[in-house]
Protein backbone atom coordinates (compact mmCIF):
# COMPACT_ATOMS: atom_id res chain seq x y z
CA UNK A 1 0.00 0.00 0.00
CA UNK A 2 1.28 3.38 -0.99
CA UNK A 3 1.30 6.70 0.87
CA UNK A 4 0.18 9.58 -1.63
CA UNK A 5 1.22 12.70 -0.61
CA UNK A 6 -1.69 14.73 -1.47
CA UNK A 7 -0.60 18.09 -3.89
CA UNK A 8 2.37 16.31 -5.19
CA UNK A 9 2.09 16.32 -9.12
CA UNK A 10 5.49 15.73 -9.79
CA UNK A 11 8.06 13.08 -10.66
CA UNK A 12 5.86 10.22 -9.65
CA UNK A 13 5.89 8.14 -12.90
CA UNK A 14 9.59 8.16 -12.56
CA UNK A 15 9.57 6.63 -9.12
CA UNK A 16 6.48 4.54 -9.49
CA UNK A 17 4.22 6.19 -7.41
CA UNK A 18 0.79 6.12 -8.33
CA UNK A 19 -1.05 8.75 -6.04
CA UNK A 20 -0.41 12.37 -8.02
CA UNK A 21 -0.81 10.51 -11.58
CA UNK A 22 -4.15 9.63 -10.69
CA UNK A 23 -5.06 13.64 -9.20
CA UNK A 24 -4.04 14.56 -12.67
CA UNK A 25 -5.59 11.78 -14.78
CA UNK A 26 -8.58 14.15 -15.82
CA UNK A 27 -5.82 15.90 -17.82
CA UNK A 28 -4.84 15.92 -21.62
CA UNK A 29 -1.36 14.53 -21.75
CA UNK A 30 0.53 17.62 -22.93
CA UNK A 31 -0.89 19.52 -20.04
CA UNK A 32 0.12 16.22 -17.70
CA UNK A 33 3.48 16.73 -19.30
CA UNK A 34 3.74 20.32 -18.85
CA UNK A 35 2.81 20.13 -14.74
CA UNK A 36 4.70 17.25 -13.86
CA UNK A 37 7.93 18.90 -12.82
CA UNK A 38 6.56 22.48 -12.50
CA UNK A 39 8.23 24.76 -9.74
CA UNK A 40 4.31 26.42 -9.22
CA UNK A 41 2.60 23.02 -9.51
CA UNK A 42 4.36 20.11 -7.94
CA UNK A 43 4.55 20.22 -4.34
CA UNK A 44 7.85 18.64 -3.95
CA UNK A 45 9.30 20.69 -6.80
CA UNK A 46 8.54 24.12 -4.75
CA UNK A 47 11.09 23.35 -2.19
CA UNK A 48 13.58 23.27 -4.89
CA UNK A 49 12.59 26.45 -7.05
CA UNK A 50 11.71 29.59 -6.41
CA UNK A 51 9.50 31.79 -7.84
CA UNK A 52 9.66 35.87 -8.10
CA UNK A 53 7.34 38.83 -8.55
CA UNK A 54 7.50 41.75 -10.35
CA UNK A 55 5.21 44.64 -8.87
CA UNK A 56 4.69 46.67 -12.27
CA UNK A 57 1.01 46.58 -12.64
CA UNK A 58 -1.32 48.90 -10.09
CA UNK A 59 -4.25 49.86 -11.57
CA UNK A 60 -7.26 47.39 -10.89
CA UNK A 61 -10.43 46.98 -12.53
CA UNK A 62 -12.59 45.77 -10.41
CA UNK A 63 -13.43 46.17 -6.54
CA UNK A 64 -13.61 42.85 -4.39
CA UNK A 65 -14.64 42.97 -0.72
CA UNK A 66 -11.61 41.47 0.62
CA UNK A 67 -9.39 43.81 -0.61
CA UNK A 68 -7.73 47.39 0.21
CA UNK A 69 -6.29 49.16 -2.46
CA UNK A 70 -3.75 50.94 -0.31
CA UNK A 71 -2.42 47.17 -0.35
CA UNK A 72 -1.12 44.56 -2.98
CA UNK A 73 -3.91 42.64 -4.69
CA UNK A 74 -5.30 40.29 -1.29
CA UNK A 75 -5.52 37.48 -3.06
CA UNK A 76 -1.60 37.72 -4.44
CA UNK A 77 -0.13 38.48 -1.66
CA UNK A 78 -0.12 38.76 1.88
CA UNK A 79 -2.76 41.25 3.45
CA UNK A 80 -1.43 44.92 4.51
CA UNK A 81 2.31 44.63 2.24
CA UNK A 82 2.50 46.97 -0.20
CA UNK A 83 5.21 46.26 -2.72
CA UNK A 84 7.32 49.33 -4.33
CA UNK A 85 6.13 50.15 -7.93
CA UNK A 86 8.45 49.16 -10.60
CA UNK A 87 8.47 50.63 -14.30
CA UNK A 88 8.42 47.47 -16.73
CA UNK A 89 12.36 48.60 -17.26
CA UNK A 90 13.43 48.54 -13.60
CA UNK A 91 11.56 45.38 -13.01
CA UNK A 92 13.52 43.89 -16.01
CA UNK A 93 16.72 45.28 -14.47
CA UNK A 94 15.72 43.68 -11.15
CA UNK A 95 14.68 40.40 -12.60
CA UNK A 96 17.95 40.06 -14.59
CA UNK A 97 20.10 40.71 -11.22
CA UNK A 98 18.01 38.39 -8.93
CA UNK A 99 18.12 35.34 -11.91
CA UNK A 100 22.20 35.96 -12.16
CA UNK A 101 22.62 35.86 -8.59
CA UNK A 102 20.13 32.90 -7.39
CA UNK A 103 19.88 30.58 -10.58
CA UNK A 104 16.81 28.61 -8.63
CA UNK A 105 15.05 31.34 -9.45
CA UNK A 106 13.30 29.90 -12.47
CA UNK A 107 9.46 31.43 -12.65
CA UNK A 108 8.25 35.39 -13.15
CA UNK A 109 5.39 35.96 -12.41
CA UNK A 110 3.21 39.27 -12.02
CA UNK A 111 0.40 39.19 -9.99
CA UNK A 112 -0.33 42.85 -9.25
CA UNK A 113 -0.03 44.98 -7.08
CA UNK A 114 -3.73 45.90 -9.16
CA UNK A 115 -4.63 43.22 -11.75
CA UNK A 116 -2.11 42.78 -14.39
CA UNK A 117 -4.66 42.65 -17.11
CA UNK A 118 -5.98 45.78 -16.13
CA UNK A 119 -2.55 46.77 -16.79
CA UNK A 120 -2.16 45.50 -20.02
CA UNK A 121 0.82 48.18 -21.38
CA UNK A 122 3.10 47.78 -18.26
CA UNK A 123 2.55 44.24 -18.39
CA UNK A 124 3.57 43.08 -21.49
CA UNK A 125 6.42 44.94 -22.13
CA UNK A 126 7.89 43.25 -18.82
CA UNK A 127 7.01 40.09 -20.59
CA UNK A 128 8.30 41.30 -24.40
CA UNK A 129 11.51 42.43 -22.71
CA UNK A 130 11.65 39.14 -20.49
CA UNK A 131 10.84 36.84 -23.26
CA UNK A 132 14.12 38.66 -25.31
CA UNK A 133 16.75 39.11 -22.38
CA UNK A 134 15.77 35.80 -20.29
CA UNK A 135 14.18 33.18 -22.33
CA UNK A 136 14.94 30.87 -19.64
CA UNK A 137 12.78 32.12 -17.17
CA UNK A 138 9.16 30.75 -17.36
CA UNK A 139 6.57 33.58 -17.27
CA UNK A 140 3.29 33.60 -15.50
CA UNK A 141 0.43 35.83 -15.03
CA UNK A 142 -3.06 36.40 -12.52
CA UNK A 143 -5.61 38.14 -13.21
CA UNK A 144 -9.00 38.69 -12.11
CA UNK A 145 -10.29 37.10 -15.21
CA UNK A 146 -12.41 40.59 -16.39
CA UNK A 147 -10.29 41.74 -19.01
CA UNK A 148 -8.86 38.19 -20.07
CA UNK A 149 -10.46 37.34 -23.10
CA UNK A 150 -9.95 40.96 -25.21
CA UNK A 151 -6.16 39.87 -24.44
CA UNK A 152 -5.72 35.96 -24.75
CA UNK A 153 -4.01 36.53 -27.76
CA UNK A 154 -1.50 39.01 -26.90
CA UNK A 155 -1.18 37.26 -23.99
CA UNK A 156 0.16 33.88 -26.13
CA UNK A 157 2.40 35.96 -28.40
CA UNK A 158 5.15 35.85 -25.07
CA UNK A 159 4.81 32.39 -25.07
CA UNK A 160 2.87 32.76 -21.10
CA UNK A 161 3.72 29.47 -19.32
CA UNK A 162 0.89 29.80 -16.88
CA UNK A 163 -2.09 31.56 -15.89
CA UNK A 164 -3.80 32.16 -12.78
CA UNK A 165 -7.91 33.22 -12.34
CA UNK A 166 -9.11 33.79 -9.40
CA UNK A 167 -12.81 32.47 -9.61
CA UNK A 168 -14.68 33.12 -6.06
CA UNK A 169 -18.35 32.19 -7.64
CA UNK A 170 -20.42 30.99 -10.56
CA UNK A 171 -23.47 32.17 -9.54
CA UNK A 172 -24.60 35.86 -9.63
CA UNK A 173 -26.29 35.91 -6.66
CA UNK A 174 -22.84 34.71 -4.79
CA UNK A 175 -20.51 37.27 -6.90
CA UNK A 176 -22.90 40.28 -6.02
CA UNK A 177 -21.80 39.86 -2.07
CA UNK A 178 -18.18 39.93 -3.21
CA UNK A 179 -18.05 42.06 -5.67
CA UNK A 180 -19.43 45.63 -5.43
CA UNK A 181 -18.69 46.74 -8.58
CA UNK A 182 -16.40 46.65 -11.93
CA UNK A 183 -15.49 48.87 -13.91
CA UNK A 184 -16.58 47.40 -17.94
CA UNK A 185 -16.86 49.29 -21.39
CA UNK A 186 -15.60 52.83 -19.63
CA UNK A 187 -18.06 53.15 -16.63
CA UNK A 188 -18.70 51.55 -13.65
CA UNK A 189 -20.84 48.86 -13.00
CA UNK A 190 -22.61 47.48 -9.94
CA UNK A 191 -24.31 44.47 -8.19
CA UNK A 192 -25.75 41.54 -10.18
CA UNK A 193 -24.92 42.60 -13.37
CA UNK A 194 -21.26 43.58 -12.28
CA UNK A 195 -20.80 39.89 -10.68
CA UNK A 196 -22.77 38.65 -14.16
CA UNK A 197 -20.33 40.41 -16.69
CA UNK A 198 -17.46 39.11 -14.38
CA UNK A 199 -18.17 35.27 -14.22
CA UNK A 200 -18.64 35.60 -17.66
CA UNK A 201 -16.04 37.00 -18.94
CA UNK A 202 -13.48 34.62 -16.36
CA UNK A 203 -14.82 31.54 -17.65
CA UNK A 204 -14.91 32.90 -21.10
CA UNK A 205 -11.04 33.25 -21.06
CA UNK A 206 -10.69 30.29 -19.01
CA UNK A 207 -12.00 28.31 -21.94
CA UNK A 208 -9.97 30.07 -24.43
CA UNK A 209 -6.89 29.95 -22.76
CA UNK A 210 -7.58 25.86 -22.33
CA UNK A 211 -8.34 25.45 -25.82
CA UNK A 212 -4.75 26.94 -26.82
CA UNK A 213 -3.00 24.61 -24.46
CA UNK A 214 -2.45 27.15 -21.92
CA UNK A 215 -2.53 26.06 -18.73
CA UNK A 216 -4.66 27.81 -15.83
CA UNK A 217 -4.74 27.36 -12.29
CA UNK A 218 -8.05 28.58 -10.41
CA UNK A 219 -8.06 30.50 -7.33
CA UNK A 220 -10.82 30.62 -5.05
CA UNK A 221 -11.07 32.71 -1.69
CA UNK A 222 -13.31 30.96 0.52
CA UNK A 223 -15.64 33.03 2.59
CA UNK A 224 -17.37 31.56 5.11
CA UNK A 225 -21.74 32.02 4.52
CA UNK A 226 -20.65 33.52 1.46
CA UNK A 227 -18.86 31.12 -0.68
CA UNK A 228 -18.39 28.23 1.15
CA UNK A 229 -20.81 25.94 -0.51
CA UNK A 230 -20.39 27.73 -3.63
CA UNK A 231 -17.07 26.34 -4.23
CA UNK A 232 -17.74 22.74 -5.11
CA UNK A 233 -19.71 23.94 -7.42
CA UNK A 234 -17.03 26.13 -8.85
CA UNK A 235 -14.91 23.43 -9.05
CA UNK A 236 -16.22 21.35 -10.72
CA UNK A 237 -17.50 23.98 -13.32
CA UNK A 238 -13.71 25.32 -13.80
CA UNK A 239 -12.60 21.92 -14.22
CA UNK A 240 -14.89 21.03 -17.02
CA UNK A 241 -13.57 23.98 -18.96
CA UNK A 242 -10.15 22.92 -18.46
CA UNK A 243 -8.00 24.45 -15.64
CA UNK A 244 -5.86 22.06 -14.13
CA UNK A 245 -5.37 22.88 -10.54
CA UNK A 246 -8.37 24.45 -8.12
CA UNK A 247 -6.30 26.33 -5.22
CA UNK A 248 -9.52 27.09 -2.40
CA UNK A 249 -7.44 29.65 -0.12
CA UNK A 250 -8.66 31.18 3.19
CA UNK A 251 -10.12 35.00 3.53
CA UNK A 252 -7.88 36.44 6.14
CA UNK A 253 -9.89 39.26 7.31
CA UNK A 254 -8.74 41.84 9.57
CA UNK A 255 -10.35 45.51 10.40
CA UNK A 256 -6.47 46.43 10.74
CA UNK A 257 -5.98 46.16 6.83
CA UNK A 258 -9.04 47.88 6.29
CA UNK A 259 -11.21 45.97 3.76
CA UNK A 260 -14.71 45.94 4.22
CA UNK A 261 -14.69 42.47 5.13
CA UNK A 262 -12.52 43.53 7.59
CA UNK A 263 -14.32 46.40 8.80
CA UNK A 264 -17.62 44.63 8.36
CA UNK A 265 -16.49 41.57 10.73
CA UNK A 266 -16.47 39.08 8.41
CA UNK A 267 -14.56 35.89 9.72
CA UNK A 268 -12.09 33.38 8.12
CA UNK A 269 -12.13 30.35 7.79
CA UNK A 270 -10.88 27.92 10.49
CA UNK A 271 -8.66 25.47 9.70
CA UNK A 272 -11.14 22.72 9.58
CA UNK A 273 -13.15 24.42 7.56
CA UNK A 274 -11.10 24.78 5.13
CA UNK A 275 -9.03 21.57 5.10
CA UNK A 276 -13.06 20.08 4.74
CA UNK A 277 -13.69 21.94 1.93
CA UNK A 278 -10.13 21.37 0.29
CA UNK A 279 -10.60 18.09 0.61
CA UNK A 280 -14.07 17.82 -1.03
CA UNK A 281 -12.95 19.72 -4.01
CA UNK A 282 -9.85 17.42 -4.15
CA UNK A 283 -12.51 14.72 -4.81
CA UNK A 284 -13.34 16.36 -8.27
CA UNK A 285 -9.60 17.63 -9.36
CA UNK A 286 -6.12 18.04 -8.01
CA UNK A 287 -5.70 20.94 -5.56
CA UNK A 288 -2.56 22.56 -5.04
CA UNK A 289 -1.85 23.37 -1.38
CA UNK A 290 1.47 24.50 -1.37
CA UNK A 291 0.80 27.70 -4.05
CA UNK A 292 3.51 30.21 -2.51
CA UNK A 293 1.25 32.82 -4.21
CA UNK A 294 3.68 34.30 -6.65
CA UNK A 295 4.98 35.75 -3.91
CA UNK A 296 8.40 38.20 -4.23
CA UNK A 297 10.00 35.29 -2.24
CA UNK A 298 12.74 34.64 -4.49
CA UNK A 299 15.40 35.67 -2.21
CA UNK A 300 13.26 34.13 0.83
CA UNK A 301 13.27 30.90 -0.33
CA UNK A 302 16.58 30.46 0.22
CA UNK A 303 16.80 30.84 3.86
CA UNK A 304 19.20 33.84 3.83
CA UNK A 305 17.18 37.22 3.78
CA UNK A 306 19.33 38.83 0.43
CA UNK A 307 16.46 41.08 -0.35
CA UNK A 308 18.73 44.30 0.49
CA UNK A 309 21.12 42.88 -2.51
CA UNK A 310 19.06 43.65 -5.06
CA UNK A 311 17.28 46.96 -4.37
CA UNK A 312 16.89 49.51 -7.31
CA UNK A 313 20.23 51.43 -6.44
CA UNK A 314 22.72 48.23 -6.48
CA UNK A 315 21.11 46.98 -9.06
CA UNK A 316 21.35 49.32 -11.35
CA UNK A 317 25.07 49.62 -10.64
CA UNK A 318 25.57 45.56 -11.68
CA UNK A 319 27.24 44.38 -14.30
CA UNK A 320 24.94 41.15 -15.43
CA UNK A 321 26.51 38.88 -18.37
CA UNK A 322 23.34 36.94 -18.38
CA UNK A 323 24.26 34.80 -21.38
CA UNK A 324 27.00 33.47 -18.96
CA UNK A 325 24.41 33.54 -15.90
CA UNK A 326 21.88 31.15 -18.06
CA UNK A 327 24.63 28.81 -18.96
CA UNK A 328 25.36 28.55 -15.08
CA UNK A 329 21.51 28.31 -14.03
CA UNK A 330 21.46 25.47 -16.34
CA UNK A 331 23.74 23.99 -14.52
CA UNK A 332 22.46 24.51 -10.86
CA UNK A 333 19.40 23.09 -12.31
CA UNK A 334 20.58 20.05 -13.60
CA UNK A 335 22.26 19.52 -10.26
CA UNK A 336 19.04 20.01 -8.51
CA UNK A 337 17.31 17.27 -10.68
CA UNK A 338 19.91 14.90 -10.23
CA UNK A 339 19.01 15.58 -6.14
CA UNK A 340 15.59 15.38 -6.21
CA UNK A 341 15.58 12.03 -8.09
CA UNK A 342 17.89 10.76 -5.36
CA UNK A 343 15.14 12.13 -2.48
CA UNK A 344 12.19 10.85 -4.39
CA UNK A 345 13.44 7.03 -3.92
CA UNK A 346 14.60 7.57 -0.92
CA UNK A 347 11.37 9.46 0.71
CA UNK A 348 9.39 6.48 -1.05
CA UNK A 349 10.43 3.98 1.57
CA UNK A 350 9.60 6.02 4.18
CA UNK A 351 5.64 6.29 3.25
CA UNK A 352 5.51 2.44 2.84
CA UNK A 353 6.60 1.99 6.64
CA UNK A 354 3.82 4.54 7.86
CA UNK A 355 1.23 3.18 5.57
CA UNK A 356 1.63 0.50 7.87
CA UNK A 357 -0.16 2.17 10.76
CA UNK A 358 -3.45 2.13 8.26
CA UNK A 359 -4.26 -1.72 9.56
CA UNK A 360 -5.50 0.32 12.94
CA UNK A 361 -9.48 0.22 12.45
CA UNK A 362 -9.96 3.70 13.17
CA UNK A 363 -6.84 5.87 12.79
CA UNK A 364 -5.61 8.06 15.37
CA UNK A 365 -6.49 11.67 14.72
CA UNK A 366 -3.78 13.73 12.61
CA UNK A 367 -1.77 16.28 13.43
CA UNK A 368 -0.43 19.59 12.22
CA UNK A 369 3.29 19.97 12.46
CA UNK A 370 5.17 23.41 11.53
CA UNK A 371 8.48 22.99 9.20
CA UNK A 372 11.97 25.39 9.46
CA UNK A 373 13.69 24.97 6.02
CA UNK A 374 15.30 27.25 3.71
CA UNK A 375 14.90 25.50 1.01
CA UNK A 376 16.05 21.63 -0.57
CA UNK A 377 13.22 20.16 0.52
CA UNK A 378 15.01 19.10 4.25
CA UNK A 379 14.91 20.43 7.58
CA UNK A 380 18.08 22.55 7.40
CA UNK A 381 17.10 25.88 9.24
CA UNK A 382 17.42 27.16 13.02
CA UNK A 383 14.23 27.57 14.82
CA UNK A 384 15.19 31.66 15.26
CA UNK A 385 16.10 32.34 11.82
CA UNK A 386 12.54 30.70 10.24
CA UNK A 387 10.54 33.62 8.85
CA UNK A 388 8.08 31.06 7.66
CA UNK A 389 7.06 27.70 8.56
CA UNK A 390 5.62 24.94 6.14
CA UNK A 391 2.51 23.51 7.78
CA UNK A 392 1.96 19.60 7.18
CA UNK A 393 -0.83 18.00 8.53
CA UNK A 394 0.33 13.79 9.42
CA UNK A 395 -2.24 11.00 9.49
CA UNK A 396 -2.46 7.36 9.29
CA UNK A 397 -2.74 7.98 5.44
CA UNK A 398 -0.59 10.53 4.43
CA UNK A 399 1.72 13.64 5.21
CA UNK A 400 0.40 16.77 3.46
CA UNK A 401 1.37 20.06 2.82
CA UNK A 402 -1.07 22.40 4.34
CA UNK A 403 0.40 26.19 3.64
CA UNK A 404 2.83 28.75 5.03
CA UNK A 405 2.84 30.37 7.72
CA UNK A 406 4.78 33.87 8.70
CA UNK A 407 6.29 34.72 11.61
CA UNK A 408 6.33 38.65 11.21
CA UNK A 409 3.87 39.50 8.40
CA UNK A 410 0.24 39.01 9.96
CA UNK A 411 0.28 42.74 12.37
CA UNK A 412 -3.26 42.41 13.52
CA UNK A 413 -2.99 45.86 14.31
CA UNK A 414 -5.03 45.09 17.88
CA UNK A 415 -3.34 45.20 20.99
CA UNK A 416 -1.76 41.79 20.63
CA UNK A 417 0.73 43.57 18.14
CA UNK A 418 3.07 46.10 18.16
CA UNK A 419 6.29 46.94 19.46
CA UNK A 420 5.28 45.14 22.73
CA UNK A 421 5.20 41.60 21.08
CA UNK A 422 8.48 39.70 20.42
CA UNK A 423 9.26 37.89 17.53
CA UNK A 424 8.92 34.50 19.57
CA UNK A 425 5.65 35.54 20.72
CA UNK A 426 4.74 36.09 17.18
CA UNK A 427 6.13 32.82 15.98
CA UNK A 428 4.29 31.35 18.83
CA UNK A 429 0.94 33.01 17.59
CA UNK A 430 1.94 31.63 13.86
CA UNK A 431 2.04 28.05 15.29
CA UNK A 432 -1.23 28.39 16.31
CA UNK A 433 -3.12 24.46 16.21
CA UNK A 434 0.55 22.93 15.42
CA UNK A 435 1.52 19.98 18.30
CA UNK A 436 5.40 19.39 16.82
CA UNK A 437 8.18 22.01 15.32
CA UNK A 438 10.92 20.57 13.35
CA UNK A 439 13.35 22.60 12.57
CA UNK A 440 17.48 22.34 12.53
CA UNK A 441 18.32 23.91 15.87
CA UNK A 442 16.39 25.94 18.68
CA UNK A 443 17.63 27.43 21.52
CA UNK A 444 16.85 27.02 25.04
CA UNK A 445 14.54 29.57 25.81
CA UNK A 446 12.03 29.44 22.41
CA UNK A 447 11.92 25.61 23.24
CA UNK A 448 11.01 25.69 26.85
CA UNK A 449 7.93 28.27 25.91
CA UNK A 450 6.83 26.33 22.81
CA UNK A 451 6.42 23.30 25.37
CA UNK A 452 4.59 25.21 27.05
CA UNK A 453 2.22 26.07 24.36
CA UNK A 454 1.79 22.76 23.70
CA UNK A 455 4.00 22.26 20.53
CA UNK A 456 7.09 19.72 20.67
CA UNK A 457 10.21 21.60 19.35
CA UNK A 458 12.06 18.72 17.96
CA UNK A 459 15.64 18.92 16.15
CA UNK A 460 16.24 14.84 15.69
CA UNK A 461 15.78 15.34 12.14
CA UNK A 462 17.94 17.89 11.16
CA UNK A 463 19.11 17.32 7.71
CA UNK A 464 16.24 14.94 6.99
CA UNK A 465 13.78 14.88 3.96
CA UNK A 466 10.76 16.72 5.37
CA UNK A 467 8.14 14.20 4.81
CA UNK A 468 10.16 11.49 5.61
CA UNK A 469 11.15 13.20 9.14
CA UNK A 470 7.17 14.25 9.92
CA UNK A 471 6.39 10.92 9.26
CA UNK A 472 8.64 9.55 12.00
CA UNK A 473 7.87 12.20 14.16
CA UNK A 474 3.86 11.03 13.92
CA UNK A 475 4.42 7.66 14.45
CA UNK A 476 6.45 8.78 17.31
CA UNK A 477 3.80 10.67 18.49
CA UNK A 478 1.07 8.01 17.62
CA UNK A 479 3.51 5.10 19.49
CA UNK A 480 3.04 7.32 22.74
CA UNK A 481 -0.42 8.20 22.61
CA UNK A 482 -1.94 11.24 21.25
CA UNK A 483 -3.64 13.75 23.18
CA UNK A 484 -7.32 14.26 22.97
CA UNK A 485 -7.33 17.78 21.41
CA UNK A 486 -10.06 19.83 20.30
CA UNK A 487 -9.21 21.30 16.75
CA UNK A 488 -12.03 23.83 15.62
CA UNK A 489 -11.29 26.75 17.25
CA UNK A 490 -8.28 27.59 16.04
CA UNK A 491 -8.48 30.63 13.30
CA UNK A 492 -6.51 30.40 10.35
CA UNK A 493 -3.37 32.70 10.20
CA UNK A 494 -1.52 30.99 6.89
CA UNK A 495 -0.29 32.73 3.68
CA UNK A 496 -1.83 29.82 2.35
CA UNK B 1 -15.25 73.17 -15.29
CA UNK B 2 -12.85 70.13 -14.11
CA UNK B 3 -13.04 67.41 -11.85
CA UNK B 4 -10.26 67.08 -8.62
CA UNK B 5 -8.81 64.51 -6.59
CA UNK B 6 -8.35 65.29 -3.02
CA UNK B 7 -6.34 63.46 -0.41
CA UNK B 8 -8.49 60.63 0.39
CA UNK B 9 -7.37 59.26 -2.31
CA UNK B 10 -4.52 55.83 -1.80
CA UNK B 11 -2.66 56.38 -5.18
CA UNK B 12 -4.08 53.06 -6.70
CA UNK B 13 -3.25 54.11 -10.19
CA UNK B 14 -6.55 52.94 -11.56
CA UNK B 15 -7.17 56.29 -12.78
CA UNK B 16 -4.24 57.68 -14.20
CA UNK B 17 -4.04 55.61 -17.96
CA UNK B 18 -7.79 56.07 -18.38
CA UNK B 19 -8.13 59.90 -18.65
CA UNK B 20 -8.37 61.04 -22.15
CA UNK B 21 -6.84 64.06 -21.58
CA UNK B 22 -4.09 63.17 -19.94
CA UNK B 23 -4.60 65.35 -17.32
CA UNK B 24 -3.90 62.92 -13.96
CA UNK B 25 -0.20 63.16 -12.80
CA UNK B 26 1.38 61.93 -9.72
CA UNK B 27 3.11 64.89 -8.43
CA UNK B 28 6.94 64.68 -7.24
CA UNK B 29 7.36 65.08 -3.56
CA UNK B 30 8.31 63.64 0.24
CA UNK B 31 6.95 60.30 0.94
CA UNK B 32 5.33 59.85 4.72
CA UNK B 33 2.04 61.94 5.98
CA UNK B 34 2.77 64.64 3.45
CA UNK B 35 2.77 61.94 0.80
CA UNK B 36 1.88 63.15 -2.43
CA UNK B 37 -1.17 61.61 -3.86
CA UNK B 38 -2.71 61.67 -8.03
CA UNK B 39 -3.98 65.14 -8.99
CA UNK B 40 -6.06 66.65 -11.93
CA UNK B 41 -4.77 69.39 -13.74
CA UNK B 42 -7.61 71.37 -13.67
CA UNK B 43 -6.21 73.27 -16.93
CA UNK B 44 -6.26 69.85 -18.90
CA UNK B 45 -9.57 68.29 -17.88
CA UNK B 46 -12.35 68.26 -19.93
CA UNK B 47 -14.41 66.58 -17.80
CA UNK B 48 -14.50 63.84 -20.56
CA UNK B 49 -17.20 65.55 -22.75
CA UNK B 50 -17.28 64.33 -25.70
CA UNK B 51 -14.78 61.25 -24.95
CA UNK B 52 -16.79 59.05 -22.48
CA UNK B 53 -20.39 59.58 -20.98
CA UNK B 54 -19.48 58.76 -17.79
CA UNK B 55 -15.87 60.30 -16.60
CA UNK B 56 -13.45 58.04 -16.25
CA UNK B 57 -11.67 58.70 -13.36
CA UNK B 58 -14.33 59.05 -10.79
CA UNK B 59 -15.96 55.93 -12.84
CA UNK B 60 -13.08 53.21 -11.99
CA UNK B 61 -11.56 55.16 -8.13
CA UNK B 62 -12.16 53.00 -5.41
CA UNK B 63 -12.22 55.37 -2.78
CA UNK B 64 -15.53 57.09 -1.62
CA UNK B 65 -14.76 60.71 -1.52
CA UNK B 66 -11.71 60.84 -3.40
CA UNK B 67 -12.78 62.53 -6.65
CA UNK B 68 -15.21 66.13 -6.51
CA UNK B 69 -16.85 67.08 -9.61
CA UNK B 70 -16.87 70.33 -11.07
CA UNK B 71 -19.00 71.68 -7.98
CA UNK B 72 -17.07 70.52 -5.50
CA UNK B 73 -18.99 67.29 -5.01
CA UNK B 74 -18.01 64.01 -4.36
CA UNK B 75 -18.71 61.67 -7.00
CA UNK B 76 -19.12 58.46 -5.15
CA UNK B 77 -20.15 59.83 -1.99
CA UNK B 78 -20.36 57.42 1.19
CA UNK B 79 -22.18 54.02 0.70
CA UNK B 80 -22.07 54.20 -2.83
CA UNK B 81 -19.11 51.87 -3.44
CA UNK B 82 -19.49 49.54 -1.09
CA UNK B 83 -23.67 49.57 -2.40
CA UNK B 84 -24.41 49.82 1.66
CA UNK B 85 -26.00 52.94 2.51
CA UNK B 86 -24.27 54.52 5.37
CA UNK B 87 -28.17 54.26 7.33
CA UNK B 88 -27.96 50.56 6.93
CA UNK B 89 -24.60 50.01 7.62
CA UNK B 90 -25.13 48.84 11.33
CA UNK B 91 -27.84 46.38 10.09
CA UNK B 92 -25.17 45.18 7.20
CA UNK B 93 -22.68 44.28 9.68
CA UNK B 94 -24.79 42.41 12.35
CA UNK B 95 -26.03 39.93 9.26
CA UNK B 96 -22.13 39.95 7.94
CA UNK B 97 -21.04 38.94 11.90
CA UNK B 98 -23.31 36.17 11.67
CA UNK B 99 -22.13 34.34 9.18
S1 LIG C 1 -12.94 63.86 -15.59
FE1 LIG C 1 -12.13 62.85 -17.41
S2 LIG C 1 -10.79 64.39 -18.28
FE2 LIG C 1 -11.13 65.04 -16.21
S3 LIG C 1 -9.45 64.11 -15.06
FE3 LIG C 1 -11.16 62.68 -14.94
S4 LIG C 1 -10.76 61.29 -16.59
FE4 LIG C 1 -9.51 63.09 -17.02
S1 LIG D 1 -8.42 56.02 -8.76
FE1 LIG D 1 -8.91 57.27 -6.96
S2 LIG D 1 -7.63 56.43 -5.30
FE2 LIG D 1 -6.85 55.61 -7.25
S3 LIG D 1 -5.21 57.01 -7.79
FE3 LIG D 1 -7.04 57.75 -8.83
S4 LIG D 1 -7.96 59.20 -7.40
FE4 LIG D 1 -6.46 58.06 -6.26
Amino acid sequence: MELPVIGQASGCSSSGCGGSSDQLAHLPAHIREKVHNHPCYSEEAHHHYARMHAAVAPACNIQCHYCNRKYDCANESRPGVVSELLTPDQAVRKILAVAANIPQMTVLGIAGPGDPLANPERTFETFRQLSEKAPDIKLCVSTNGLALPGLVERLCEYNIDHVTITINCIDPEVGAKIYPWIFWNNRRVKGRKAAEILIEQQQKGLEMLSARGVLVKVNSVMIPGVNDHHLEAVSKAVKARGAFLHNVMPLIAEPGHGTFFGLMGQRGPTHDELQTLQDKCAGDMAMMRHCRQCRADAVGMLGEDRGGDFTLDKVEAMEIDYAAAMQRRAEVQAAIEANREAQRKKTGETLVALSSLKRQKKGPRPVLMAVATSGGGIINQHFGHAREFLIYEASSTDVRFIGHRKTDLYCTGGDSCGEAETKLQKTLRALAGCEAVLCAKIGFEPWEQLERAGIQPNGEHAMEPIEEALAAVYAEMVAKGLPEREMTAVPYRASA
Amino acid sequence: MAYEIVESCVNCWACEPLCPSRAIFLPPGAAGPARPHFRIDARKCTECEGDYAEPQCAGICPIEGAILNGLGEPVNPPGSLTGIPPARLAEARAEIQAR
